[in-house]
């Protein structure tokens, strides 16, 4: 019996051991790219980067044009996508909860979730880049809130879905009209959740590079222009990245830095409101 | 001379009491109500009624459809799909299993209490004062005077009077309880339907409840679902044992627990079964 005994604390110790191990590289990794872009992308942080343009080949200049870009792009992005994402949400987890419609709308979802944005990139290039003639800003905002939908479809059913049933009950109970059930009650309950949701959407656009490669393209200089090509972050990396210039290689690495620090930045907050939400 | 009038075939015995308030009013009657869950037929041809002011205790073991038979009658069920009613529920007299039933409206008239506190994400103020702005439009004096009340008539002004902006989730157990008696005393309905609602409660905020229950019935008419047979002795008029989807007997509370006349209701009331 002590030698079962035995075996199963042994047993028990190997598997905590590999566990670790894996923690560990998994973890590893991370400390590692964190590092490296650290210590690559500091060295070029200075007040001109948020201040100046992109510069030419061979001179010294900023990101400015790009984070504006980004930040235009991923609000109309985020504009555009969070009511739609929302309200399908809500229909599929308040309205049409035990509907047909509702799985295949879910399956379908579960299938954008996880498509490659580089299609999306493509997709949005036929329907408005091809037609119109040029690059714009606007597209690279469709395309973008084309992935922010079903991150927020998804988030939004899943938390109201965890309002218990029996809130609603007891709101209808009251003689509440469905429409201030789901508004007054079940948002309510589920607000940190749909607002987690939302942030990760912001997260997960903010490093996309590929579907606004198709739409957005690039802008060397200043613009605010919508119907014409706009800066971003993800693709100004991309470009200066791979360019000969050290300047831009520079550039590059600051951009990568401050992309996700502004990723880590958000997470943490999401991770923070969900949690608050446990306790509440 | 009947109180407890049977309205069809149901062996149920007529009862002779006579009671010290007069004469008893149906507020609802239940006619062959028959209630399917999909194809599962839960509820057979079941006849009860809720008689004005008076509290109806519906005993059973579990799955004997006493639950179901309270989610009928404000028709809370009408929430999921699959869930089908079939027979007569009148209340004042008027069938409210019919299509053109307004829901919201029937709800506000028969409130109902849960098994679990279900207070509403909100503040504790908010929690009495939201039901009553759904049918209705109080200064602000007036709905401060509604929720002292509502909260007064549920025995938990003196604990909340001086935190009423506190989250309704950050009460206890029994003070959540009480809140959502509160809160549906405020919007006045005719009826209230009591769902096993000291169930996970501790004795004391149970004693509360049911001495709430017997305050409240001067003024509502109650129906109480219970595991706790001591409870429906206590707090009730009149108690109904169900037994398999089924109406076993109906009767004075009183006679019920001494001298039940079906075989069945004198074994689970005895502790042979259930």
């Amino acid at each position: 019996m002590m030698s079962l005994y035995r075996r199963r604390r042994l047993g028990n110790q190997i598997v905590l051991g590999l566990s670790l191990l894996a923690t560990g590289i998994g973890l590893g990794w991370l400390a590692v790219i964190l590092g490296t872009l650290l210590y690559k992308g500091a060295s070029g942080l200075s007040l001109s980067v948020f201040t100046e343009m992109t510069p030419p080949p061979g001179s010294d200049g900023g990101l400015l044009n790009p984070i504006v870009g980004s930040l235009i792009l991923t609000t109309i992005a985020v504009a555009i996508g969070t009511p739609i994402g929302i309200l399908a949400g809500t229909y599929m987890a308040e309205y049409g909860r035990f509907s047909r419609i509702t799985y295949v709308v879910r399956f379908i979802n579960d299938i954008l979730l996880s498509a490659p944005s580089i299609v999306v990139g493509l997709f949005v290039y036929e329907i408005m880049v091809a037609p119109m003639g040029h690059f714009s800003g606007i597209a690279g905002a469709v395309a973008l809130a084309i992935l922010v939908v079903p991150v927020v479809v998804r988030t939004t059913e899943d938390m109201l879905a965890l309002v218990p049933k029996e809130l609603r009950e007891a709101a209808s109970a009251l003689g509440m009209p469905l429409a201030y059930v789901i508004g007054k009650v079940s948002y309510r309950a589920a607000r940190a959740g749909i607002v987690t949701g939302i942030l990760l959407a912001v997260a997960r656009i903010s490093g996309e590079t590929a579907p606004l490669l198709f739409t957005a393209l690039n802008e060397q200089f200043f613009s605010a222009n919508l119907n014409g090509p706009v800066a971003s972050l993800p693709v100004v990396i991309f470009q200066f990245a791979l360019s000969p210039y050290k300047e831009w290689q520079q550039l590059a690495w600051t951009g990568a830095l401050i992309v996700t620090l502004a990723v880590l930045f958000l997470s943490i907050v999401a991770r923070a409101l969900a949690s608050s939400r446990k306790t509440s | 001379m009947s109180m407890a009038s049977v309205h069809s075939s149901t062996p149920v015995p007529v009862v002779s009491h006579a009671t010290e308030s007069g004469a008893l009013e149906d507020k609802v009657t239940v006619r062959k109500l028959n209630f399917f869950y999909g194809s599962n037929r839960a509820l057979k041809d079941i006849n009860v009624s809720l008689y004005t002011k008076r509290v109806t205790a519906f005993i059973g073991p579990s799955g004997c459809g006493k639950s179901t038979l309270l989610r009928i009658l404000n028709r809370v069920y009408d929430l999921y799909p699959h869930q089908r009613a079939e027979g007569e529920v009148l209340l004042d007299g008027k069938n409210i299993l019919t299509p053109g039933q307004d829901l919201n409206l029937l709800r506000a008239r028969v409130g109902m209490v849960f098994q679990k506190p279900t207070p509403f994400p909100m503040s504790i103020y908010e929690n009495i004062a939201f039901g009553v702005r759904l049918y209705e439009r109080p200064n602000k004096a007036d709905l401060d005077t509604r929720v002292e009340q509502a909260l007064r008539r549920a025995a938990l002004w003196d604990e909340v009077k001086d935190k009423l902006s506190a989250n309704g989730l950050s009460l206890s157990g029994g003070q959540q309880q009480r809140l959502c008696i509160a809160r549906t005393v405020a919007v006045k309905p005719e009826v209230i339907l009591l769902d096993e609602p000291c169930s996970a409660l501790d004795p004391i905020s149970t004693a509360k409840i049911e001495e709430l229950i017997d305050e409240l019935k001067d003024d509502y008419t109650i129906a109480i679902v219970t595991h706790n047979m001591q409870q429906a002795a206590r707090c009730s008029d009149y108690t109904a044992f169900m037994y398999l989807g089924e109406l076993v007997e109906f009767d004075t509370t009183s006679k019920m627990f001494t001298t039940p006349s079906d075989r069945r209701t004198q074994d689970y009331i005895t502790g042979r079964f259930g």
